[in-house]
């Protein structure tokens, strides 16, 4: 194993001379860590703390006729059940803190499940013992449905309906199409004229985040009418938040103290602990801890998402690929939780990092009967990459080129227009590409190695994109009526179009600062050239970000109004379908008002006295002391 | 019957923070009465390091010693609001809101000591070893320390700061996909060699080169643990794990490491690892999040390099033996590509 940095290469933008960054500075929390004494939210010990275990469906998809809990109620050690009544909002969607989706899944499934493995009960019991034999005493009365698994099944007209708030088993893009569109140039026409047509399908499995600490949580009542909550959260507002909605409760009331986790590789996002311990506690006015076993954080835990992928090249001889179309099926399972979200990540990911001209894709959240999946690192586009990547040797093959000279003739550079129609910047995949074939020993034409991500971009064939067609296929509701097929242009919907050069030229850029004295002194950020530094943003207005020069020996590119500062190029660049608004964001909405239906805890009355030091001032007065310390 | 060489590349670029922005992220930075400073965060460390980044930005921006700052997070009821670590958004985000606390804590501390050395707070600056001096005149000089203690005690001023870093979120158009997602990318190239043994089907990684380009290396050890551990972890999911292994069919799904397959320590292939570093403009010191994109390029790396082996295209993971068997039965044996 050896690592070496390549200081030689683009020394002219760094400025290295720093005390701190840069320095191999041992980890804060590294002495805690290897000696085993860093808190991690298990760590937290409870007199008479509680367990939870849930009742699960066996079926992927199946009807609630009645649940018959009563031997389980009476069994030792069984304190009492949470039933999907006891929440008082038991209806959510992650993503409605940035106000995406609709409220799509249950905390606890009262009317039907649709996955295997999806709870429906809460057991609260002095043990996780008891507790799972109280589960094991559940006597559900299940009316199994028919049930759909693929994805591309799940489009079919008389596919089940596996999710009631999305009825077309495909999450609704902009409440008008059942897929988020890509559409850049004209890929039919420039496919037509290519030299080759290179086509592949790929499958992304589902993983595990597999994190050695299990997703889970503690919940005790703390003074003053508050809920302390010791997590595993990844998101430690994302789950306050979650919590405060579903169980009506202000976020003044819950105390989440989290921070040092072990391993989530996005797996701890989805915030189904805090929410269940939380009311377990208010529920019975003790500590109660909700973690998961490793069965149920690898079956009923959210994984990645499986992942289909069609893509249609169109190719040179030369080995420029002049058009690009992707079909893309990401497996939500039966609810949204993140995953409309990563469809438009790798929407705007694609087509990878090159500059094609002509590129369309149709990328589908599918609703399928299994585990929901989430967030894994690389999320939206680990999947797409390996379709991608795999994709580009093939081509490599068909015309008879070097697969690394490939990449290195289609990488984007900055000043190329990229699919979603913002210019490339900051660009180094030339330069990593070059770096590795010399390391590995992998030879390179003189040519392929004299490229660079910092010239020629925006020039000559790279900018000449064409006017966009665009079509309205699959509104909503529409594939399950007529079976339309998925890929782009598979329709003979309404064709529109936009004048070719369309884009913006405003970048993603972070708010200025509040105060100047919140803006660092640029000469001490380590950038050599004035980039307009982070702490320092000029009025986007004034943002000097040209536009690509044209080259002195090619004309510019065709018809090539290219969107001027002011210019508002969305919406005058349409000739038939309108541009949906962009989406009105409102800030995540505040906690709800505090509500009465959560009941009071009762007064906790041990039934042993305490064993070890307990009025440690800051500490919740159940707490009993941490592990290993 | 034989083992083969092969060897596959595949290259990739990685979108750092919340695809569309509105993803903010808040520090508070403040000092002890004898010059400490204490960082609040409502940030996770899942391993990654963030507490540890976040104490190396704040100590630079400051311009004291690192042992002088500790990061303490995550409690609801002191640190401020943070969307949460993920979207390879700590770094990049986190990283900018501790900036600016941290720049108007110095703006404080270099008031508070241009108070005391009668001089103007412009003329000031930071050796990093915790005293404040006057610029090219390193004797005329205060330590941090004691401006901590005449700004608390005798001044009656906070060295304090406060800072939010924020992308406004934007919006997709319905009809074309324009949309303006994240500021920065990172970028990895990578080449893979392998061994397959066309009796067995089995794939062996034998050694992995790669070109990791993270804008600025913040902490290089700390990279170096993510590029090495995301790289074995691509390894793993090109050719071990998945919790469906029928995909769709959810049957034989494993409930524990003896069925869910990983590689195991035996199965370690040398590293050779090249970082470069482009400085993203809007990024905190240039530094992009080296976490989440070091696995992408691996699979595909190990699919081009078992076809460049045997002549078998897996274009479905994971990529059992059982499939690279199937394939070289198909072709009618293994077709070795001659590159490695």
């Amino acid at each position: 194993m050896a690592v070496e940095f390549r200081k030689d290469l683009f020394a002219d933008e760094r400025d290295d001379s720093f005390d701190q960054i840069g320095q191999p500075r041992v980890r804060q929390d590294i002495e805690g860590h290897v000696t085993g004494r860093s808190p991690f939210f298990d760590d937290h010990l409870f007199d008479g703390l509680l367990h939870v275990r849930c009742v699960r469906s066996p079926h992927h998809h199946a009807r609630i006729r009645s649940i018959d809990a009563s031997d389980a109620e009476r069994m030792e050690g069984v304190v009492r059940l949470i039933w999907p009544r006891d929440i008082p909002r038991n209806m959510n969607t992650l993503l409605s803190l940035i106000n995406f989706g609709r409220d799509d899944e249950p905390l606890l499934a009262e009317r039907k499940t649709a996955y295997v493995g999806e709870p429906v009960l809460a057991v609260i019991a002095t043990s996780v013992q008891a507790a799972q034999r109280a589960v094991a005493a559940v006597r559900v009365d299940w009316e199994v449905l028919p049930h759909v698994l693929d994805v591309e099944e799940a489009l079919t007209p008389d596919a089940p309906v596996v999710n009631d708030e999305y009825p077309n088993n495909t999450f609704d893009y902009h409440d008008r199409y059942d897929h988020q569109k890509l559409r850049f140039g004209d890929p039919e026409a420039a496919l037509a004229r290519a030299d080759h047509v290179v086509e592949g399908t790929y499958q992304m499995s589902p993983i595990e985040q597999a994190p050695v600490e299990t997703c889970g949580a503690i919940a005790a009542p703390e003074t003053n009418n508050r809920i302390v909550c010791y997590t595993s959260t990844q998101a430690l507002f994302f789950s306050i938040g979650v919590t405060g909605k579903l169980l009506e409760i202000p976020s003044s009331r819950l105390h989440f103290i989290g921070g040092t986790v072990g391993g989530g590789f996005g797996g701890k996002v989805d915030s189904h602990h805090e929410p269940i311990a939380v009311l377990a506690s208010l529920l019975t006015g003790k500590p109660v801890k909700y973690m998961w076993d490793r069965a149920e954080e690898m079956q009923a835990g959210a994984p990645r998402s499986g992942e289909r992928w069609r893509i249609k090249d169109g190719v040179m001889n030369d080995g420029r690929i002049v058009a690009r179309i992707f079909t893309g099926f990401f497996d939500a399972g039966a609810y949204t939780r993140l995953t409309s979200y990563g469809v438009q990540k790798c929407t705007g990911h694609l087509p990878g990092p090159y500059t094609i001209p002509n590129v369309a894709s149709n990328i589908f959240c599918v609703y399928t009967n299994r585990t929901p999946s989430t967030a894994m690192r690389g999320f939206g586009i680990t999947g797409v990459d390996f379709a991608i990547e795999c994709h580009m040797d093939k081509v490599a093959e068909r015309v008879g080129m070097d697969p690394i000279e490939l990449r290195i003739l289609n990488a984007y550079r900055d000043g190329d227009m990229k699919a979603h129609r913002r210019l490339a910047k900051n660009c180094a995949l030339i330069e990593s590409c070059q770096v590795v074939a010399q390391k590995a020993d992998w030879r390179l034409s003189p040519d392929a190695m004299a490229q660079s991500s910092l010239a020629g971009g925006g020039t000559d064939w790279r900018a000449a994109i064409p006017e966009t067609v665009t079509d309205d296929e699959g509104k909503i509701g529409e594939r399950r009526r007529s079976g339309l097929a998925p890929d782009p242009f598979a329709g003979t919907g309404q064709r529109g179009r936009v004048a070719a050069g369309t884009f913006s030229d405003h970048p993603a850029t972070g708010n200025a600062p509040q105060r100047d004295d919140m803006i660092a002194e640029a000469s001490r950020l380590g950038f050599k050239v004035d980039t307009g530094a982070p702490s320092a943003p000029m009025p986007q207005a004034e943002r000097p970000v040209a536009p690509p020069a044209p080259p002195p020996a090619a004309p510019p590119p065709p018809t090539a109004p290219h969107g001027s500062q002011g210019a508002p190029t969305l919406p005058s660049a349409y000739s038939e379908a309108p541009p949906a608004p962009t989406p009105t964001v409102t800030p995540p909405a505040p906690p709800p008002a505090p509500a009465s239906t959560a009941p009071e805890p009762e007064p906790y009355r041990p039934e042993q006295p305490f064993q070890r030091g307990v009025k440690r001032p800051g500490v919740s007065r159940f707490i009993s002391g941490s592990r290993r310390r | 019957m034989a083992v083969h060489k092969g060897r596959g590349f595949a290259c990739i670029n990685y979108p750092i923070g919340m695809n569309l922005g509105g993803d903010p992220s808040q520090a508070l930075v403040h000092s002890t009465p004898d010059g400490k400073f204490k960082v609040t965060l409502s940030s996770i460390d899942l391993g990654q390091g963030i507490k540890s980044v976040g104490r190396q930005i704040a100590a630079e921006t400051l311009g004291i010693p690192i042992e002088d700052v500790y990061v303490d997070t995550a409690d609801s009821d002191t640190g401020p609001h943070d969307m949460g670590s993920f979207a390879s958004r700590g770094t990049h985000r986190m990283g900018n809101a501790i900036i600016r606390a941290a720049s108007e804590a110095r703006a404080q501390m270099l008031e508070a000591a241009a108070e005391k050395l009668e001089v103007d707070a412009s003329d000031l600056t930071t050796d990093g070893k915790g005293n404040i001096h006057v610029k090219n005149v390193p004797s005329r000089s205060i330590t941090v320390e004691e401006t901590a203690q005449a700004a608390q005690f005798e001044q009656g001023r906070t060295l304090a700061g406060r800072g939010i870093f924020l992308v406004p979120l934007s919006g997709v158009d319905a009809d074309t996909g324009e949309m303006t997602p994240v500021s920065c990318f990172a970028h990895a190239a990578l080449i893979i060699d392998v061994e397959v043994d066309d009796e067995t089907g089995e794939v062996e990684v034998l050694q992995i080169n790669s070109a990791y380009e993270v804008g600025r290396a913040l902490n290089p050890k700390l990279v170096e643990q993510q590029l090495i551990g995301g790289a074995w972890m691509g390894v793993s999911h090109a050719l071990y794990e998945t919790t469906e292994p029928y995909y769709p069919d959810r049957s034989h799904g494993p409930q524990d490491f003896n069925t869910y397959l990983m590689p195991g320590p035996g199965e370690i292939a040398p590293h050779h690892i090249s970082i470069l570093e482009r400085p993203a403009p809007d990024a905190p010191f240039g530094g992009k999040g080296p976490g989440e994109m070091c696995a992408n390029p691996v699979l595909p790396a190990v699919a081009n390099a078992v076809y460049n082996a045997v002549g078998v295209r897996c274009d479905s993971l994971p990529i059992t033996p059982e499939k690279v068997l199937r394939g070289i039965r198909a072709n009618g044996g293994a077709r070795p590509g001659g590159r490695a």
